[in-house]
């Protein structure tokens, strides 16, 4: 087969490995070197919104569930902080937060959630399984919504004050340490 | 003064290895027939090192020397001795100890066994060993040593995490090691015949056994990592695409690969420098798995505690090994000739399509695993790859990889038809459709499980097939079949074996498909009927273990009235760390299992969420019996006199 080819495309496809291998590895001393000095993050914890409100957006609600879904409009002039939590019934680090959410939901705070490419179908069974956090609840599919947002991956939360501007991010589980270190003093300061 | 002990022998396993690396490169290279020789008992001494460092290590857990802050991080004198001790690999640096004396192990099996190799081959391919081993040392010594003493000594340790202290997930990593350990051989091998400039057959023949058994390690650990998750973790499934996972799925892929290209230098010295190619990506993608895991890059649930200036260290390494490799590659590869002529519908023809398919699917994990973190680099955009996109982009090449496997043992080399092969497998492929019509009608139209159900059988029929169309079983009659059946070749019953086993994992995964689940709220006395069963709480005690306090309910499940059974989930509560865990309580009878977590308790009653999850013990089953298959096969009296193959193949050429 090979032997078909003009040697020097041989040569060059037999170099191509080394090329790709190469340009891999830059990419990753730069992630390495972002992750050293703060510019890259991978749970992506500065966001470019943080100090501003969301950008503008509607989602529908969820098929088949009784909340109303969640726009921009929501999210402004609020009577005390909220969360705004980006999830999927298909992400397994979403369970490991889910009892942090239904804990905190019991304490009264409100909890809007963005159902990210998953089926109405699949998200309505893992609530009523796991139980059920959200006052508000948006469908997002295509995920269109959750770029704007500058969402990383699932599970992803935000932290908005009562003027509706976000005031913190976490990318990955909200564990119960996060919950007790972060998440309650922040919504405490922003009451 | 163990600890000391420990880091001493590391040093010093430091300064084998580096000699190892040395010396028999050079000897190699100046012809030098006692340079060479210095490999062997230089293997010998850095194994017996690392081994001495790895004791130390392990009895500072066993006796809980809380003045090693290793053990402080990670381990508690509360805990039960065999998690101790199953703790000093449980961690970072404990890890990387077990890695490299896995390698060092390797290093002087390929001493011991090799005698048989050509003396400059196994001289470069314990120098490249050697060099692999000195970066591993370099990078514990300098960034991860396990044996730093701390002042004042902690009056005890914080623990490890409670998750990790299961004894599945003790004989994961070592597995899992032996596995990535394994591609570090084959990929020394590559690099001593690049360097040496020539691959032919018995290089294949060499190579393969090494393959193999990596192979069937990483099988074993993948396995035993994805049935850990499925009782461990509670939510009833086993494979979540996650990237530690997807790393490991990786060199699995391009060892498959390997594996079965190795097979056609061997028979055939074609594909010679695809398959070098293979042997350099299986352990630069185990590598990389390493790299992505440990550096914090990646965002995962299963890291380590990340750290980037480790990341550093092994990028540097990977681009040392991996780059040097590639580059001795477009160096040395042109100059190889190709060889071996064959049809398109010949063996080589369907390992090559077996090949290609592999890799794709090996490209699109790769692809998905690290789009996201170059997108974000690239252009600032953060998106997410969920098993959304694993599932829709492997999907429509694993369907014609397994349906090509039954195919493919059954052509001839060279240059082969396929009608004559369909004609032989006519009846596997009723019994394929037929499984798959059946289970669409019982399962109510249930597409892909039933088509998976259809390929598993196909894949038994085929291996089935396969073995009795060479022992000529309905041809000549038992009696001769039987003969012909002890002399087939035992690397002809590995292949069968584990393609059959693959089969009986993707009947396990069909199972799956039609798991069911329920979640009820019970009150003692109370029951429900689920599954054909009816399930009767018995009410929530205390349980108190070692390290741990556990609510334990008890369910009977009752057949026709009569309890046939008792099955205890519980929920453990870790004091040092505060964290909880569930366990599952499973009952199998190999067709399916019975699954309950325990929820949470409101006044007296609990929470259950029973699964019924049928044939889920197939799909480790079948990972075990692909792993058996590569033991058949590795105990092929070819593999076990390979030596004298390379005279012969030189004196055929």
């Amino acid at each position: 087969m090979s032997d078909l080819t003009p040697r020097p495309r041989r040569r060059l496809l037999l170099a191509a490995p080394l090329g790709v291998a190469a340009l891999g590895g830059l990419g990753f001393w730069y992630m390495l070197s972002g992750l050293q000095n703060g510019s890259f993050n991978p749970r992506g914890v500065p966001s470019a919104l943080l100090g501003r409100t969301p950008p503008d957006f509607t989602l529908p609600p969820v098929e088949g569930m009784s909340h109303p879904g969640l726009s921009s409009a929501d999210l402004r002039g609020l009577a005390r902080p909220v969360l705004v939590n980006f999830w999927a019934s298909w992400c397994v680090p979403c369970i490991i937060e889910h009892p942090q959410f239904m804990a905190l939901q019991a304490e009264g705070v409100p909890i809007f959630g963005v159902s990210y490419k998953d089926r109405a179908e699949d998200a309505r069974q893992f609530l009523s399984r796991r139980g059920d956090p959200f006052t508000r609840l948006g469908a997002d599919p295509p995920g269109r919504v959750a770029i704007d947002w500058g969402v990383y991956g699932v599970p992803e939360t935000y932290l908005l004050d009562r003027q509706g501007i976000i005031r913190w991010r976490y990318a990955g589980p909200i564990t119960a340490e996060i919950m007790n270190e972060d998440v309650k003093p922040l919504l405490r300061r922003h009451a | 003064m163990i600890p000391e002990l420990g880091h001493f022998a590391l040093a010093m396993a430091l300064a084998f290895c580096a000699a190892q690396m040395v010396l028999p490169m050079l000897g190699a290279r100046a012809g030098d027939a006692r340079m060479m020789a210095a490999g062997q008992p230089l293997a010998n001494a850095a194994m017996l090192s690392v081994l001495v460092a790895f004791i130390c290590l392990a009895t500072s857990y066993a006796v809980n020397d809380t003045s090693v802050a290793n053990v402080v991080q990670n381990s508690h004198s509360d805990k039960p001795m065999i998690y101790k001790i199953t703790g000093t690999w449980g961690n970072h640096e404990g890890s990387m100890v077990l890695w490299v004396l896995v390698l060092t192990l390797c290093g002087a099996a390929v001493a011991a066994f090799g005698r048989d190799l050509p003396s400059v081959l196994q001289a470069r391919v314990l120098g490249v060993l050697g060099a692999i081993a000195t970066g591993f040392l370099l990078f514990i010594l300098f960034t991860s040593n396990p044996f730093d003493r701390m002042w004042p000594p902690a009056p005890d340790g914080q623990g490890l995490n409670p998750l990790l202290q299961d004894f599945g997930l003790a004989l994961h990593p070592p597995l899992l090691y032996l596995g990535y350990v394994g591609t570090a051989v084959t990929f020394a091998f590559a690099v001593a015949a690049l360097i040496e400039g020539r691959v032919d057959a018995a290089w294949g023949a060499w190579v393969r056994p090494w393959a193999l058994a990596s192979w069937a390690f990483l099988t074993c650990g993948i396995a035993l990592g994805s049935w850990w998750a499925y009782y461990e973790l509670g939510w009833g499934g086993y494979w979540f695409w996650d990237p530690v996972e997807n790393s490991s799925l990786l060199p699995w892929l391009a060892s498959t690969a390997l594996l079965h290209s190795a097979i056609v230098v061997e028979k055939r010295g074609a594909l010679k420098i695809w398959t070098v190619l293979l042997a350099l990506l299986a352990f630069a993608l185990s590598m990389l798995g390493t790299f992505l895991v440990r550096s914090g890059v990646l965002n995962s649930v299963h890291t380590f505690a990340a750290d980037p200036a480790r990341g550093v260290f092994i990028l540097a390494m990977l681009g040392f090994y991996i780059g040097g490799a590639f580059a001795l590659f477009a160096w040395r590869a042109p100059s190889m000739v190709p060889q071996g002529v064959f049809a398109p519908i010949s063996r080589e023809g369907a390992l090559v399509l077996n090949n290609l398919l592999l890799c794709c699917i090996a490209a699109v994990v790769l692809v998905g695993t690290l789009y996201p973190l170059f997108l974000d680099l690239v252009a600032g955009q953060m998106i997410s790859v969920g098993p959304p996109f694993f599932n829709l982009a492997t999907l429509p090449l694993a369907l014609p990889l397994i349906a090509a496997m039954a195919l493919g043992p059954l052509l001839p080399w060279k240059r082969a038809a396929l009608w004559p092969v369909i004609q032989r497998l006519w009846w596997a492929a009723l019994l394929a459709l037929g499984g798959f019509g059946l289970a669409l009608a019982l399962t109510g139209a249930k597409f892909w499980p039933a088509l998976g159900f259809g390929l598993g059988l196909w894949l038994i029929a085929g291996a089935a097939t396969d073995i009795v169309d060479r022992i000529g079983l309905f041809r000549q009659g038992a009696r001769i079949a039987l003969t012909r059946a002890k002399n087939l070749p035992r690397s002809a019953w590995g292949a069968a074996i584990a393609h059959a086993g693959m089969g009986v994992t993707a009947l396990g995964i069909a199972g799956m498909g039609l798991a069911s689940e329920t979640l009820v709220a019970l009150n003692p006395g109370q029951s429900t009927r689920f599954a054909g069963y009816e399930w009767r709480f018995d009410g929530v005690r205390d349980a108190p273990g070692p390290n741990f306090t556990a609510r334990r309910a008890d369910v009977s499940v009752l057949i026709e009235g009569q309890v046939a059974f008792v099955m205890t989930p519980a929920r453990r509560t870790f004091p040092i760390g505060r964290m909880t865990t569930t366990e599952a309580a499973i009952r199998t009878n190999l067709m399916r299992d019975l699954y309950i977590v325990l929820g949470e308790e409101r006044d007296g009653g609990a929470v259950l969420r029973i699964h019924h999850n049928p044939l889920a013990p197939w799909i480790w089953l079948g990972a075990y019996i692909m792993a058996l298959g590569a033991g058949v096969s590795l105990s092929d009296r070819r593999v076990r006199v390979a030596a004298p193959n390379r005279r012969q193949a030189a004196a055929a050429a």
